[in-house]
């Protein structure tokens, strides 16, 4: 029984490191199990290793593209100190998935800024049991891509959503992706699923 | 049948089932998508088009023929495509004639942030604006109708989160259009606009925005929902997302065509809530002329912000005042670094600009990836103002600076950006006497809004092979007789190139060669290594290779001694993965301490 209540989630990273796949994969999913879904990003300069963040909302019905600041439902994080850019946009209960990844930005490449250490604890201490660190990199790399790391986060994304039959999962990668990389990926989102779990 | 479509493939979508089969569009973001999409469709003859005004002047080219016709662009887009778009509310149009403009609130990659509904009173043409998907598609399929059924263009206004936003659609069928093809030499009274015909069809265009007008109170997409009397809302597109989510017990009248206001709908509005608050994006444009109809608005842009995007914690913190209850603040965003975008690892750009820095020249910049290189460290483009404006702007600083100028002024613009712009200022510094260098940076396509080809690379739209301008014959039957071509990733080559031209008194015209865009599918520039890396022992942590600004090097801090003793801060690293090894930063390196990695290492 389909409640009234949105789900908001938050996707983040940077630039070209798939969270457009990843975003378009969740509304695969939740349109075949009948959800009204809408999501938002911003293309354009954002591919030049800006930062990026998609807004996906599923519900019976949704009305705002862009979620309300502090109304996470759950955050996918697909590099560290991107995570830590939209902590604040989670609320007390919110599920967490974070890419062990870092990617320097500019200024600290330069030498003009610090890198946030220990960015995972920082979330442990707001959310607690809530947060996962998923070294999807590595796990994607050891199947033979580390451009599969997307996917394999969506693996491990996939656990907090158990009305979500794996086929479904699978359906949403087979019909995005070429066939050449099918076996690939749903490699990837099965690595990743067993990592959360 | 539903499906998840972008707003810009729903627009696109929307005038394929309307039996739309020209469609044109320079790219800009957040439009480009649309003619991409629309080039799907095999029915569909769709084009990039070398600026706005040319893809509006096909587009109605093809209405005035009959046929069902869009011209798409951003914001800007239309302030170059204004010359016939205002006047072509006076012909009206044969076959049915849709501009989708799309705006940019809170200028996530534009030069400005200008709010497109005030062309539509400007020029006297109606506009419908969607607030997701599902109405983009609807609403573009509507325009051909209204276009035709009262001989007008139609505008149809997209934004950031209408045409990036992504959210169900019910897909419909194509329908032919009613209108027969074919031109009519009877009706050059309706489309010959002398004076004459003018003044005839400037009647013409009051009675039909009368029209207009009556149809608005009618119109199927201004829609009004009472719930609570005590608050009623009027809003349009993404505004009225917002609002509705943080206020859904409120009352609404949703505008889907936002010009001409549908009196009756509205005064009807003011008697049956008790308070009115208008929530628009941008301007204050619903609130002046609801006000001017004699109404008493509750609040408006007083609250509401009147720059940048709203959002539904803006609409929810401005309406709420003090009740607003923000939400925990855990870390301070503001202490984070910052990640704004950059050129990629590689590029032909940075190289360029690297070059610029070091001759020290005040650079006129123009609209593209290399407008980034205005960000710190390279800080080696120091204007930019609209597509085209560098070769211009850099000749009238020469004119104003006479000799003091000479040697210290250039222009530089993309491939595409010269096309669309830069053709008509280099004629004017040759046939004006002006002494400026103008850099074109052919990097093969056009980058930054996504990599479309343009009538330099040599393909269309749709990928067949096409005419290929060649840049130097174009210039030099301009009348520029200094021509060069430099090899960017040559940077000591590049800058005494670059060095002479600026001194000449005369119009020069540098071309970068062989670097195409890293992103480029088709072309590729072949470098010599796989990758770069630092000796470790050897570097002295001087940083200079840090100021070309590349991704892929990065600082590393920790006292230590070179291998032949010298104290260092720390060093360089460069990250394999992301060096493509063009090899730039090596020849910045005094101490050659960057080498060429090796396969397998």
């Amino acid at each position: 029984m389909m409640n009234d209540k949105v789900t908001n989630i938050l996707l983040s990273g940077v630039g070209g490191q798939g969270a457009i796949l990843a975003s378009n994969i969740l509304a695969h999913v939740f349109v075949e199990a009948g959800y009204d879904v809408k999501k938002s990003e911003v293309h354009g300069m954002a591919q030049r290793g800006g930062d990026v963040t998609t807004h996906f909302r599923y519900g019976k019905k949704v009305y705002s593209p862009l979620i309300k600041y502090g109304d996470v439902d759950f955050l996918l994080a697909f590099e560290l100190l991107e995570a830590l850019r939209y902590i604040n946009y989670c609320k007390d209960s919110s599920k967490i998935v974070i890419n062990d990844q870092k990617i320097l930005p500019p200024a600290v490449n330069l030498g003009q800024a610090r890198y946030p250490e220990d960015i995972p604890a920082t979330f442990r201490k707001f959310f607690n049991g809530n947060v996962h660190v998923v070294k999807g990199q590595e796990i994607a790399l050891a199947l033979g891509n580390a451009q599969a790391a997307n996917v394999v986060l969506v693996g491990a994304f996939s656990g907090f959503f158990p009305e979500i039959k794996h086929d479904m999962w699978v359906r949403a990668i087979t019909d995005l992706l070429p066939k050449k990389i099918h076996d690939l990926n749903i490699k990837a989102f099965e690595q990743g699923k067993k990592a959360l779990t | 049948m539903k499906k998840v479509l972008q707003g810009n493939e729903a627009i696109a979508r929307g005038a394929w089932e309307a039996g739309v089969t020209v469609a044109a569009a320079y790219p800009g973001t957040p439009s480009s998508e649309i003619l991409a999409e629309i080039a799907k469709y095999k029915e569909v003859s769709a084009q990039w088009s070398p600026n706005e005004k040319v893809a509006l002047e096909v587009a109605s080219g093809a209405a005035f023929a009959g046929a069902r016709a869009m011209a798409c662009m951003k914001h800007v887009g239309l302030n170059v495509a204004s010359d016939p778009f205002m006047t072509l509310a006076y012909t009206g149009i044969k076959g049915g004639l849709v501009i989708v403009v799309a705006d940019d609130p809170n200028v996530h990659s534009s030069q400005n942030e200008q709010d497109s509904r005030n062309w539509a009173r400007f020029a006297k043409v109606p506009m419908l604006e969607p607030g997701d998907a599902e109405e983009c598609k609807e609403l573009t399929r509507i325009a051909f109708d209204m276009s035709e059924r009262f001989d007008t263009p139609v505008l149809l206004r997209g934004e950031t989160r209408v045409s990036h936003s992504d959210s169900l659609v019910e897909l419909g069928e194509r329908k032919a259009p009613k209108v027969p093809l074919g031109l009519d030499q009877k009706q050059s009274s309706k489309y010959v606009m002398v004076p004459a015909n003018v003044r005839v069809r400037r009647v013409v265009i009051e009675e039909r925005m009368k029209k207009l007008e009556a149809y608005a109170d009618e119109f199927p997409y201004n829609t009004v929902e009472i719930n609570d009397p005590a608050v009623g809302v009027i809003s349009s597109g993404a505004a009225y997302m917002y609002t509705k989510e943080v206020f859904p017990d409120y009352s609404y009248l949703k505008l889907g065509m936002v010009w001409p206001l549908p009196k009756k709908l509205i005064a009807d509005f003011f008697k049956k809530v008790k308070k009115v608050i208008v929530v628009e994006e941008l301007d204050p444009f619903l609130e002046t002329e609801i006000r001017a109809l004699g109404h008493k608005i509750f609040h408006g842009k007083d609250l509401i912000p009147n720059m940048y995007e709203l959002s539904p914690e803006i609409v929810a913190r401005s309406l709420l005042g003090k009740k607003y209850k923000a939400p925990k603040i855990r870390v301070k965003p503001e202490d984070l670094p910052r990640r704004p975008p950059n050129m990629c690892p590689g590029c032909s750009h940075r190289a360029l600009f690297y070059s610029l820095k070091k001759l020290g020249a005040f650079v006129f910049g123009d609209i593209g990836c290399y407008t980034l290189a205005a960000a710190p460290p390279l800080s080696a483009l120091h204007s930019c103002v609209c597509m085209g404006a560098s070769i211009g702007q850099a000749y009238g600083a020469g004119k104003a600076l006479g000799e003091e100028g000479l040697g210290k002024i250039c222009a530089v613009i993309g491939d595409s950006t010269f096309l669309h712009g830069g053709i008509g200022p280099m004629m004017d510094t040759v046939y004006n006497k002006g002494y400026s260098t103008s850099i074109i940076l052919d990097n093969r396509t056009t980058g930054m809004t996504g990599l479309q080809e343009h009538a330099g690379t040599g393909y269309t739209l749709a990928g067949e092979p096409a005419n290929m301008i060649d840049y130097e014959k174009l210039v030099k039957a301009l009348g520029v007789k200094h021509v060069r071509k430099v090899d960017p990733y040559n940077l000591k080559s590049t800058m005494q190139t670059v060095k002479e031209e600026m001194e000449r008194d005369e119009a020069s015209v540098i071309i970068t060669e062989n670097g195409p865009c890293m992103l480029h599918r088709r072309e590729k520039r072949k470098f010599p290594h796989p990758y770069y890396t630092i000796d470790t022992e050897m570097c002295r942590g001087c940083k200079a290779c840090l100021e070309l600004g590349c991704p892929a090097i990065s600082w590393v801090e920790m006292e230590s001694t070179t291998k032949d003793g010298k104290k260092r801060k720390g060093t360089v690293s460069i990250n394999r993965l992301q060096c493509p090894g063009c090899g730039l930063c090596a020849q910045v390196c005094k101490f050659e301490s960057i080498v060429p990695g090796k396969v397998g290492a």
